[in-house]
């Protein structure tokens, strides 16, 4: 019988949601555990079974010397490397240390900031190792993340699209709320894999899964402008889970600016 | 801290890799010092809060935690409400106690399940449980699984849910919509009493300590929310006396700051100290799965907190049917935030227990401050106190079977740091 392949799942600065998406598969996960060896996963597991892996899950952003040298060692033990999250993907909500002094941030918290050690910048893994596959979300969504285990192991491409939330509102149903009733809303820029779930709350998207591919941020900029917004409000909109992701920097940095 | 000749400390640090740890020195059979290690990378919340809206917050601080969001949420809702005056729908009032249910089900199914009774039983994790545990693990799943359904449709989805905001809802669930949550609920009641039997049969090791415990109470109900900070040594406040009471101290080898009471040192929250300043709030049926349990009051083994979560399990089950029976949607599912400043404290009930809030924010709704004093900071001190006063009844044991203990004694606390409190490698040191 062939070997099952080996999983790890790593964690960087995050705050554990991602790879709980796993345990959350309530469903699934005895099965997955029965197709799949997985062999090191410390929120759940004693046994930390050593590398070479299969598939490597990365939870979380880079913001310590000591993690950027880690995910090197992570990356030379992994076959396959998959980022799970927008901490990951993007940076994470920490990322908003990006603009501002960081160093002024650690007094905020810290009585003593000379013993915390962090980098300047929270940065995603791709931006220090090759990256095979970007999984979105603030959380992930664990269905996503079952189809991308699933085709990584078939040695087929993901069915995970990369186009806006504004389809998912559609397909679901959903009457559009910049439209019916003038609430701001980033889905129109914002990638699918959530279900549209702000929308349907009566709620406007606030981006969690990320920029699609190919956003007209210029475009939606403009139409909040027309809803009231002021441009400090429009650039805190991009400014969250994924305010590291370029589309999205960009076009808060143009609000900023303007 | 002398590590005398030795330079072990820092050769831990470096192989330790980012994840939590103990350090245990000894001198002969004497334990000379304990330090919990947290290595988790400072994410700087608070710093970053300010300057933001304050209806953003309940969003931005649920991503500090993704296994207990709907605690951060809960207390960065009230604190804000208190710090401008809102008054809430009392239906509202009663559906975040639901929301509460479905986080304190999930969170301690998980715990009871997946990261605590491997220890009792002997495994690495509950998948190798499984092998032999099937039908245990199968439920624990299911139960875990029906608390993050009451969150699911309160909430859009299990992690970070989407709906709680300042004032109230974006959007409250139907009765129909709740209704469909009952015949699960049902089973879960049932699947809690048989798991309080279960985790009571484990073997527990003969370990009490004197503690200070320290959690919500209110008149009339278990605490979720609402009501006054009290202690079994006489400490009675509100929210906003929090910090005339408590401080935080910034230690070297930890990134999360340790708590005091003033001038009396460590103290516990959580489960076994809602459940011994609470007892007589809990409905009869949990108190009588307690009595079956033979968990006496007050309960002061740690290593039976695993009990009492299934203990609150039962409770959290019950609590869950009797507000879906009671619920009438409210008039408007939020109030609107009005345009003035204020500063307000909270502190709620999370699984893993205390988590206090406070809030600064100018007219425009915006924050000048923000302060967030996190449950296993609070316990912390605490767990390094049981470790120092737990090992020395274990020096004749193996090597790895003192590790084996002094994990479990940690996880005793389930510390929000939970992959870190898993990756606990025992260092001792020797003189």
């Amino acid at each position: 019988m062939k070997d099952k392949p080996r999983i790890a799942v790593f964690k960087f600065a995050s705050c554990d949601g991602c790879q709980l998406s796993l345990l959350d598969a309530e469903d699934e996960l005895l099965g997955v555990a029965e197709a799949v060896d997985i062999v090191y996963f410390p929120e759940a597991s004693r046994t930390m079974l050593k590398g070479p892996y299969d598939i490597g899950l990365v939870e979380g952003s880079i913001t310590t010397h000591h993690d950027a040298g880690r995910i090197q060692q992570v990356r030379r033990q992994c076959r396959t490397l998959i980022t799970i999250g927008a901490c990951a993907t993007a940076g994470g909500i920490q990322a908003l240390r990006n603009w501002k002094d960081v160093d002024e941030f650690v007094r905020v918290v810290y009585a003593t900031p000379q013993y915390i050690s962090t980098l300047k910048m929270s940065t995603p893994i791709a931006e220090h190792v090759p990256v095979d596959f970007e999984l979105r979300g603030c959380p992930i969504n664990k269905h996503q993340l079952i189809e991308l285990i699933t085709a990584m192991l078939a040695g087929r491409k993901p069915n995970i699209p990369a186009y806006s939330v504004c389809i998912e509102c559609k397909r679901r149903g959903t009457v559009c709320i910049v439209v019916a009733r003038g609430v701001a809303c980033l889905g129109p820029v914002t990638q699918a894999g959530c279900g549209a779930l702000c929308p349907s709350f009566d709620r406007g998207c606030y981006g969690c899964y990320g920029p699609m591919e190919s956003p007209n941020t210029g475009s939606l900029t403009n139409q909040f402008r027309i809803l009231g917004q002021s441009d400090q409000q429009i650039s805190q909109s991009f400014r969250s889970y994924n305010a590291w992701a370029w589309q999205f920097r960009k076009a808060s940095e143009e609000c900023e600016r303007a | 801290m002398s590590g005398g000749g030795k330079t072990i400390r820092v050769d831990y640090l470096a192989r330790v890799e980012g994840e939590g740890g103990i350090y245990i020195k000894l001198k002969g059979d004497q334990v000379q010092d304990v330090q919990l290690k947290i290595f988790e990378p400072p994410r700087l919340f608070e710093a970053f809060l300010r300057g933001r809206h304050c209806s953003e917050v309940p969003d931005i601080t649920a991503r500090i935690c993704g296994i207990c969001p709907i605690a951060y949420q809960m207390s960065a809702v009230h604190a804000i409400e208190r710090a401008l005056g809102i008054e809430i729908d009392p239906a509202v009032r009663l559906l975040r106690r639901l929301f509460y249910c479905g986080e304190w089900i999930e969170s301690h199914a998980l715990h009871i399940f997946m990261l605590h009774a491997p220890d009792f039983l002997g495994y690495p994790d509950a998948i190798q449980m499984a092998r032999d545990h099937r039908g245990t693990v199968e439920q624990g799943l299911r139960l875990k699984k029906t608390g993050n359904r009451i969150v699911t449709l309160m909430g859009g989805r299990e992690i970070h849910p989407i709906s709680a905001a300042v004032g109230g809802f974006h959007k409250v669930p139907s009765k129909t919509g709740l209704r469909s949550l009952v015949e699960d609920l049902k089973w879960a009641l049932d699947a809690s009493l048989s798991t309080a039997r279960l985790v009571a049969g484990f073997e527990f090791p003969d370990f009490e300590q004197d503690y200070e415990f320290v959690a919500l109470s209110h008149p009339d109900e278990y605490p979720f929310n609402e009501g006054r900070l009290v202690s079994n040594r006489g400490l009675d406040i509100d929210a906003a006396q929090y910090e005339e009471h408590f401080t935080e101290q910034h230690v070297k080898y930890s990134n999360a700051l340790h708590s005091y009471l003033r001038g009396r040192g460590s103290y516990l929250v959580g489960p076994l100290a809602r459940f011994n300043l609470n007892f007589s709030r809990l409905p009869e049926i949990a108190q009588q799965a307690a009595r079956d349990c033979g968990l006496a009051l007050p309960c002061r083994n740690p290593f039976r907190s695993i009990v009492v979560r299934a203990v609150e399990m039962v409770f959290a089950c019950h609590e869950a049917l009797r507000a879906i029976a009671e619920y009438e949607p409210p008039a408007a599912p939020r109030v609107e935030i009005p345009g003035r400043a204020g500063v307000g404290s909270a502190a709620t009930e999370a699984p893993r227990g205390l988590l206090y809030h406070r809030y600064e924010i100018d007219e425009r709704g915006i924050i000048l401050l923000a302060k967030i004093v996190p449950p296993t900071s609070q316990n912390q001190k605490r767990i390094e106190d049981d470790l120092r006063h737990f090992v020395p009844g274990l020096m004749t044991r193996p090597a790895e079977e003192i590790t084996l203990r002094c994990e479990q004694a940690v996880r005793n606390y389930d510390p929000c740091i939970s992959c870190a409190t898993h990756f606990l490698r025992l260092k001792i040191d020797r003189e």
